[in-house]
């Protein structure tokens, strides 16, 4: 039986990053996903928002982790080479009633230790954002919110972790965690069992199955959709921050916020529904989502809608983060009930769960942890003599798979070739990029097939959009017997 | 970085780019290059094997591949460069492109004129903001047609297609051939906008119903498609609740519209027109950039390949004559496109007309018995009785160069009923 | 006394068009427009024939040949000549206009490429 200081459930950005920040210690670590690749759940599909922290209520851990994982971005983001912008946030009030509002928010802000925050009033809101509606007449201000790409920067994490040691499993879902009788834990994961001295539960919408079957302490988690809409990058100039609205008699708002990519993100609502898994969009849903940002943006150009997708929140029925070991399940910890603000917290979660997991194991730091991680050189990004030095190094970067995005062969073959790499054409997608733009992969899917298939070493019938059964194509035309590989 | 000078840049290797390089070399320029990214020229026609091509431009029917195969061969003939594996990306208003290639790296082209001809993408469906699963098996049908006809892979064996365009029709039959079985072709409006020919012998003969007034309202299945729901829509396009049917299939097929793709005509600096998605031409297909001309389908969308050949060897000829020095701006009388008619080319007239003008465009809707009227200056210039006008099929207007006259004055193309 | 009800192909019109036949002869056809209408609808009552484009296997290579019949061939034999060149695995080179296989079900019309395969 394979033995393990410390096991992560759950390939998400908390637990991923929770598998980095352990690795500065001296502890074997493995991370179980259960599903065909990590960041397949809520770190793949939400707002993507750094946010500045005047949201939580004051108190919380979702407050206190919101302040101190806000602060962490700027260093994290040069360690392990992810795009993050401090574009700032800000949220709209639709007539002089919002006013006392915001001003509530800026009090909230500061009870949580958010610097910057001020009101803004119409003048000056145009002149930071002069394509906002004409119906906003004021807003908060808030210059620490930002703006990140939350699975860059979960790979990044992932990538990070494997360097400095620990093993990552994909495909390996956990079903059941159960006490060992020596004080660890036995992990049945994928169908094999390993042994923990402790574990880490990082499991999303799952985390409540997996507390409720080694703590008395129970915890409820409600699967929460939030449907979006995407927007091309040719708007992506219209905005510069992260646009929120006060709540209305309409309800609460969506956001309109520009991706570091340069996208726009409309969403998201938010909707109890009895299925975890359901990341189906809805009719209803969509509408509102337009409905609502039309608020914020008074001419949504629906010519320039790339796709709509939906991520299940984890609410927790304690309407805050579960962190930490329960009183009766020494060595179990917690990152449950991970809603927003829980992008902007993981790096902060992720040090408090490894420093608490260290100090209970006594282990020591690990002098060889390396920090740093570089992303792929990306040659949408890259200038005429980084694009010629690039083409120099690798020819590769000379054949452009994806036409929207100009992503390089040379980046697809490296995204799969990487730790925790891509497996399948989503896979791909959101590494590289290929596939993400407004044809979305009407152009490159095929290659990004044919290169998958040569990197993996499997026929192309063999290839999935993401993982699973999610099967591309049925098989050769002719059949297998004759139709041979070239 | 590696730097060439030529006299006409042609981006883009199908049917126009083609078309537009031959006509180039043939009016009398020296260099002639065509850039395209794929492996091979010929552009979409590499996929479209089946036939109905080239009756206008060779009075025989062919399939798309050979009708290619024709231009490459007259390309090659001619001495036209055709560089594969080749993308451009980038194209100043200066007309100096940046150009990618495996073969010889990052480039640096001087044209003495551009021709863009870069064709169209297919709407995804994303775009149409279907709800539901993001699930493997949903592809527009020209992906699909790719699989199947260029990689021999097959997407499904139980397919729905969305959208009655050309693409989609043809590929309800290439499906069935496959052995795969089509359930039905879901079409929103009250008509195709596919030719009657392939409903015919696309759907009719292989009894696949064509659901007019009809859409897709939910995506199905957590990996793999495993059904969509098909609803009946009322007049403004919406879902009729509790018309609902569910159909089981493993793949979804899309064919519900074609997009120029003017994402490089933009860096350049060419106008696009809303209409068309296109840039914005005059009767010598010369963009509002001066020696920037556009033609094929990423100027607007053709039915008819024949008919892509036939403007895009206008615009390779006015560009081989503004490489020679023939500098002249785009004209800037406007053709002002009237009740019934959408998205009309060119947008645009100089002051002089050197022979007769062909105007294209599509209808708004479906006339019978009406007729396609041009005015100038309260005179009218043009007139034809058409027993039909769809707006799957382009109307031409060919102005007689004297009806036509000179000046300042725009015309005016209209629907008569 | 048989009805039939077809569409015409010509054009746009798409004309619904009503014949009757009385044991295998046209006795009538209504609802054309046009003198195409009525030739293409007897055309389609006595013989339909139909081109038929495919694809066929080609050693040494995923990527399949395209092909096509020479001439249309009876609409009622489409399914039995895309078996018979199920059967059928290509050489190459192979250059457009070559025949891939002749005679397909007994038609006098020859299955031939439409693409140059090197």
């Amino acid at each position: 039986m394979q033995k393990y200081d410390v096991v992560i459930i759950g390939g998400g950005v908390v637990g991923c990053a929770t598998a980095r920040e352990l690795t500065r210690y001296k502890l074997r670590v493995a991370l179980f996903e259960g599903a065909p690749d990590i960041c397949s759940g809520q770190s793949k599909a939400n707002t993507a928002i750094v946010h500045a922290g005047f949201d939580a209520k004051p108190g919380t851990d979702k407050a206190r982790f919101n302040v101190i994982g806000n602060a962490m971005f700027d260093t994290l983001a040069r360690e392990l080479d992810v795009h993050f912008e401090r574009n700032g946030s800000i949220v709209l009030a639709f007539s002089d009633e919002g006013i006392p509002e915001l001003e509530k928010l800026v009090w909230r802000g500061v009870a949580n230790g958010v610097k910057g925050l001020r009101v803004i009033r119409a003048e000056e809101l145009r002149n930071l954002e002069p394509n906002v509606s004409a119906k906003a007449v004021a807003a908060l201000f808030a210059p620490s919110g930002g703006i990140v790409s939350p699975y860059e920067l979960t790979f990044a994490y992932a990538e990070n972790a494997v360097k400095n040691g620990a093993a990552v499993f994909r495909e390996a879902p956990v079903t059941d965690v159960r006490r060992d009788g020596r004080g660890g834990y036995l992990v049945r994961a994928g169908g094999r069992e390993c042994a923990a001295r402790a574990v880490v539960n990082c499991a999303g919408v799952h985390a409540d199955e997996i507390n409720n079957r080694v703590s008395a302490e129970r915890i409820g988690i409600t699967p929460r959709r939030g449907e979006y809409h995407i927007v091309d990058k040719s708007y992506g100039k219209l905005f510069k921050s992260a646009i929120f609205q006060l709540p209305t008699a309409m309800g609460k708002g969506v956001l309109v916020a520009r991706t570091v990519e340069d996208t726009i993100l409309l969403g998201p609502t938010a909707e109890d529904i009895p299925d975890r898994e359901d990341k189906s969009t809805t009719a209803g849903g969509l509408a509102k989502v337009l409905e609502r940002a039309a608020l914020t943006w008074e001419d949504i150009p629906r010519r320039g809608f790339i796709t709509t997708f939906s991520g299940i929140r984890a609410h927790c029925d304690k309407d805050d983060f579960v962190l930490g070991e329960p009183g009766d399940a020494p060595l179990f910890f917690n990152a449950a009930g991970i809603e927003s603000p829980g992008l902007t917290a993981a790096p902060a979660i992720a040090v408090y769960l490894a420093e608490s997991v260290a100090q209970r194991l006594r282990a020591a730091e690990n002098p060889a942890f390396d920090p740093v991680r570089k992303a792929i050189p990306a040659f949408r990004t890259m200038d005429a003599d980084e694009r010629a030095a690039a083409i120099a190094k690798n020819p590769d970067y000379a054949k452009i798979v994806c036409r929207c995005e100009n992503v390089s062969e040379a980046e697809i073959r490296e995204c799969i070739r990487r730790p925790v790499g891509a497996r399948s054409v989503d896979g791909v997608k959101f590494r590289a990029r290929a596939g993400m733009g407004r044809c979305q992969s009407g152009f490159c899917l095929t290659r990004v097939m044919e290169i998958l298939a040569e990197e993996l070493g499997v026929p192309e019938t063999e290839i999935t959009k993401s993982g699973g059964g999610s099967y591309l194509v049925s098989g050769r035309i002719f059949g297998e017997e004759e139709g041979g590989r070239a | 970085m590696r730097e060439r000078e030529v006299g006409v840049l042609v981006i883009g290797g199908g049917p126009a780019g083609l078309a537009a390089g031959i006509a180039a070399k043939e009016a009398g320029c020296a260099r002639v290059l065509v850039v395209d990214r794929e492996d091979a020229p010929g552009g979409i026609l590499k996929q479209c094997i089946h036939n109905g091509f080239g009756l206008q431009a060779f009075g025989e029917e062919l399939t798309g591949t050979e009708y290619a195969e024709r231009y490459i061969e007259k390309a090659f003939a001619a001495g036209v460069e055709v560089a594969c594996g080749t993308m451009a990306i980038d194209l100043t208003g200066g007309r100096v492109a940046t150009i990618v290639s495996r073969a010889r790296g990052l480039e640096t082209v001087r044209a003495g004129a551009v021709v863009l001809a870069m064709g169209c993408r297919e709407r995804p469906r994303g775009a149409l903001a279907t709800p539901g699963s993001r699930c493997a098996g949903v592809y527009t049908a020209g992906n699909a047609q790719k699989l199947v006809n260029m990689k021999g892979l097959m997407p499904g064996k139980r397919v729905v297609i969305l959208g009655s365009g050309d693409i989609g029709l043809i590929m309800a039959r290439r499906m069935t051939f496959m052995g795969a079985r089509v359930l039905a072709c879901v079409e929103l409006m009250p008509y195709s906008a596919g030719l009657t020919r392939n409903i015919v012998q696309c759907l009719d003969d292989f009894g696949i119903p064509l659901l007019l007034s009809h859409t897709v309202v939910d995506i199905k299945g957590r990996e793999r498609l495993e059904g969509v729901s098909v609803a009946a829509v009322d007049e403004t396009l919406s879902p009729i609740p509790g018309t609902e049917r569910e159909l089981a299939c493993d793949t979804l097929l899309l064919s519900v519209g074609l997009l120029p793709e003017n994402e490089l005509s933009s860096t350049a600096g060419v106008r696009l027109s809303p209409a068309t998605g296109g840039a914005e031409v005059d009767e010598n297909l010369q963009t509002a950039v001066p020696g920037v001309f556009s033609c094929g389908n990423v100027l607007h969308v053709h039915d008819l390949v024949d008919f892509v050949s036939e403007e895009a060897a206008r615009a390779g000829k006015a560009a081989a004559r503004y490489a020679a020095g023939e500098t002249r701006p785009r004209g800037t009388v406007p053709v002002e496109a009237g009740s019934g008619v959408g998205g009309i080319v060119p947008q645009f007239l100089g002051e002089q007309i050197e022979g007769d003008v062909k105007l294209m465009f599509r209808t708004r809707g479906i006339y019978k018995k009406a007729r396609v009227v041009a005015e100038r200056g309260g005179r009218e210039i043009y007139s034809k009785r058409e027993m039909i006008l769809v707006p799957g099929e382009m109307v031409g207007v060919t102005l007689k160069k004297d009806a036509l006259g000179s000046g300042r004055e725009p015309v005016r193309v209209r629907i008569e009923v | 006394m048989e009805e039939r009800e077809l569409i015409c192909i010509n054009c746009p019109m798409g004309c619904r068009m009503k014949a009757t036949l009385e044991g295998g002869t046209i006795t009538s056809v209504t609802g054309f427009t046009c003198k195409r209408g009525e030739t293409y609808a007897r055309e389609e009552l006595t013989r339909p024939v139909r081109m038929v484009t495919a694809l066929v296997r080609v050693k040494g290579r995923a990527q399949p040949l395209p092909v096509k019949t020479d001439r249309p061939i009876d609409k009622d034999l489409i399914f039995d000549a895309l078996a018979a060149l199920g059967h059928v695995t290509v050489q190459p080179p192979i250059r457009i206009g070559e025949v891939v296989l002749a005679n397909v079900c007994g038609t006098c019309a020859n299955f031939v490429a439409t693409a140059n395969v090197r």
